[in-house]
C-alpha cells in the first residue's frame, strides 16, 4: 500500500482540499456532462471552456481569483452562444468557432500583459492546465456552493431537459419553453466548466465534462444510471489522478511531479476506450430511428 | 521579421484552403482539435531534443487517425464524432501539458506554442514549412473534386462509389499536415481561428465554390499580414490579432451578405 499511497498523503492540507474539490468537480461535470453528450453539445461545452480561459486570464491580469473570471466569462459566453442560435447545427459550429477564436486571442493578450505586469511566468500554465494543489482553502466554500447550485438546477429540470434534448418538438407541443430551458442549462454548464477549469485547467475541463458521461452513456441504459455512473467514474479518475500525481514526485525526472491534469485526462480516456472492448450485447439490430438512438455516444 | 512574413504568408494560403473545406464539411471541431496535437508534438520533440516539426507532424497525424478511426461513418451520428474529437483534443493537450512540465523550460515555451510568436521563425525553418505547404496544396488539388462532392452532396458521392468515410479521414490527414507547419507561427490555439474565420467570411459573400476558395485565401493573407504588422508595432502577441481579425472579417462578411440580400429584395 505504501507504494501507492505515499505516507503523509492524506495528512497534507493541499491534498485534502484537492480531493474535496476534485470530488465536487467530478460530480457536477459528470451529471451535467450526460446532458451535454445527449444534446450533442460537446463542441459548445469545449467552446465555453475556451472562452472561460479568457476570463481566467483576465482575472489573473487584474489580480482576482481565477474562479470568478472563469465563471463570469463562461456565463457571458453561454448567453452569446444562445444568441447565436445553438439549434442550427452547421452555422452554429462556424459561429461558435469564430467567437472561440476571438476569445482565445484575447486570452493570449491578457496572459501576455499579465506576465509583463507581475513577471511571474507560471500563470499561463495554471490558467490553461489547472492547479488543483494550490487552491486556497478560502475559495473552497464558493466552489462547493456553486457546484451544488448547478446540480440542484439540473436536478429540478431533469425531466424537462431530457424531453427537450430528445425531442424539442414534442416538448414544445407540451408547452415547455425550450429556449428558456436551453439558457438555464447552458448557465449550469458554464458553472460546471468553471469548476473543472479550476481543477484541471480551462482547456482540459472538457475531459471531465465529456469523458465520464460518454463512457457512462455507452455502458448504461437509462439516463439516471448514466448520471450516477458518470459521477462515480469522474471521481475515480480525479482521485486516482491526484494520488498518481503525488506519487510521480518520485518518478523521473526526479524532484518534479507530473501534472494532475495529465493523469485525469489519460484515465478518462482509458475509461472511454474500455467501453469499446466489450460492447453491450444487442438482441436485434436496431433501426436508426428507435428510442435508444437518443443517447448517441 | 522577413522570415516570419514569408512563413506567415505560406501558412495563410494553406489555412485559407484547408479551412474552406473544413467549414464546408462541418469539421470545425476537428480543425480545433488537430492543431492541439501539433502542440503536444512540439512539446514532446523539444523535450527529446529533436526537430520540432517532426514531432508536430507525427502527433497531428496520429491525432487525425485516432479521431477518424473512432468516429462513426453514419452521417446522423455527429454527436459521437464530437465526443471522440473532444476526447482526442484533451488527450493531446494533456500530453502537451505533461511534456512541457517535465521539461524544465516550460512557461515561455508553452505560451509560444499555444499562442504563436512573431520572431519564432528562423531561416532554416522556412524550407520545411514551404515543403509541407506544397504537399498540402497538392493533396487538396489532387482530391479537389471528390472532396467537393463528398462535402456538398454526400449521397450522390456515395452513389458514385466514393466513400465519405475515406474522404473524411483523407481530409483529416491533410489538416494534420497543414497544422504541423503552422503551429510555431500562429500557435496551436489560434491556427483554428485562421482556418475558420476566412472561409466563413468568404462563404457568406459568395456561393460559388471556386470564388469562395480564392477569397478565403485572400482574407487569410490579409489577416496574417495585418496581424504581423500590428504585432510588430505593439509587441503584443500575434495570436491576439489573428483571433480578433478573424472575427472582424467574419462580421464584415455577414454585413456584406445582409446588405446584398436587402438590395436583391429591392430590385
Amino acid at each position: 500500500m505504501h507504494y501507492l499511497f505515499e505516507p503523509g498523503l492524506f495528512g497534507s492540507g493541499p491534498v485534502r482540499t484537492a480531493l474535496l474539490v476534485g470530488a465536487v468537480v467530478a460530480i457536477t461535470s459528470g451529471v451535467i456532462g450526460v446532458f451535454t453528450v445527449i444534446r450533442g453539445q460537446s463542441f459548445a461545452g469545449h467552446a465555453l471552456a475556451d472562452v472561460a480561459t479568457t476570463g481566467g486570464s483576465g482575472a489573473f491580469l487584474v489580480g482576482l481569483n481565477q474562479f470568478w473570471g472563469f465563471l463570469v466569462a463562461g456565463i457571458v459566453a453561454a448567453a452569446m452562444m444562445e444568441g447565436i442560435g445553438v439549434q442550427r447545427r452547421r452555422g452554429r459550429d462556424v459561429a461558435t468557432g469564430v467567437v472561440l477564436g476571438a476569445a482565445l486571442g484575447a486570452a493570449a493578450l491578457f496572459l501576455y500583459l499579465g506576465t509583463l505586469q507581475t513577471s511571474t511566468t507560471g500563470a499561463s500554465f495554471s490558467v490553461l492546465f489547472g492547479s488543483i494543489f494550490v487552491i486556497s482553502p478560502d475559495t473552497v466554500p464558493a466552489l462547493v456552493a456553486s457546484g451544488i447550485v448547478a446540480l440542484v438546477v439540473v436536478a429540478v429540470l431533469t425531466r424537462v431537459l431530457l424531453l427537450t434534448s430528445i425531442s424539442p418538438d414534442l416538448a414544445r407541443a407540451r408547452g415547455v419553453r425550450v429556449r428558456t430551458v436551453g439558457i438555464v442549462y447552458l448557465a449550469a454548464l458554464a458553472v460546471s466548466v468553471s469548476l473543472a477549469a479550476v481543477a484541471i485547467g480551462a482547456v482540459l475541463s472538457t475531459a471531465l465534462l465529456i469523458g465520464p458521461s460518454a463512457t457512462a452513456l455507452r455502458v448504461t441504459k437509462s439516463p439516471g444510471w448514466a448520471m450516477v455512473t458518470s459521477a462515480l467514474a469522474g471521481i475515480a479518475a480525479t482521485w486516482l489522478g491526484i494520488v498518481l500525481s503525488y506519487d510521480s514526485y518520485y518518478w523521473p525526472p526526479f524532484g518534479h511531479g507530473w501534472p494532475v491534469s495529465f493523469f485525469v485526462v489519460a484515465l478518462v480516456l482509458v475509461g472511454y476506450l474500455l467501453t469499446y472492448v466489450k460492447r453491450p450485447r444487442r438482441l436485434a439490430p436496431r433501426s436508426p430511428h428507435e428510442g435508444a438512438e437518443c443517447f448517441p455516444a | 521579421m522577413m522570415n516570419t512574413w514569408i512563413a506567415g504568408s505560406i501558412v495563410a494560403v494553406i489555412a485559407g484552403m484547408v479551412g474552406f473545406f473544413a467549414v464546408l464539411r462541418g469539421q470545425t471541431f476537428a480543425a480545433h482539435a488537430i492543431p492541439n496535437g501539433a502542440f503536444a508534438g512540439a512539446a514532446g520533440a523539444s523535450l527529446l531534443g529533436i526537430n520540432v516539426i517532426w514531432g508536430m507532424a507525427v502527433f497531428a497525424i496520429a491525432g487525425a487517425l485516432g479521431i477518424g478511426a473512432l468516429g462513426s461513418e453514419q452521417q446522423g451520428r455527429k454527436s459521437r464524432n464530437d465526443v471522440v474529437t473532444a476526447l482526442g483534443l484533451v488527450l493531446m493537450l494533456g500530453l502537451g501539458a505533461l511534456f512541457v512540465s517535465v521539461s524544465s523550460q516550460y512557461a515561455e515555451e508553452t505560451y509560444a506554442l499555444l499562442f504563436g510568436e512573431v520572431f519564432g521563425i528562423s531561416q532554416g525553418e522556412i524550407l520545411p514549412i514551404l515543403g509541407l505547404g506544397i504537399l498540402t496544396a497538392v493533396a487538396i488539388g489532387v482530391a479537389f473534386r471528390p472532396l467537393m462532392l463528398t462535402s456538398a452532396l454526400p449521397e450522390i458521392a456515395q452513389a458514385r462509389g466514393i466513400s465519405t468515410r475515406r474522404a473524411d479521414i483523407y481530409f483529416l490527414l491533410v489538416m494534420a499536415l497543414a497544422t504541423s507547419m503552422t503551429v510555431p507561427v500562429v500557435g496551436a490555439l489560434l491556427m483554428f481561428s485562421l482556418m475558420i474565420g476566412p472561409p466563413a467570411a468568404a462563404r457568406s459573400v459568395t456561393a460559388r465554390p471556386g470564388v469562395a476558395l480564392a477569397l478565403s485565401v485572400v482574407i487569410a493573407l490579409a489577416i496574417v499580414w495585418i496581424s504581423i504588422a500590428l504585432s510588430y508595432q505593439t509587441n503584443w502577441p500575434l495570436g491576439f490579432f489573428v483571433g480578433v481579425a478573424g472575427a472582424v472579417f467574419y462580421l464584415l462578411g455577414l454585413g456584406v451578405r445582409t446588405l446584398g440580400v436587402s438590395r436583391t429584395r429591392l430590385a
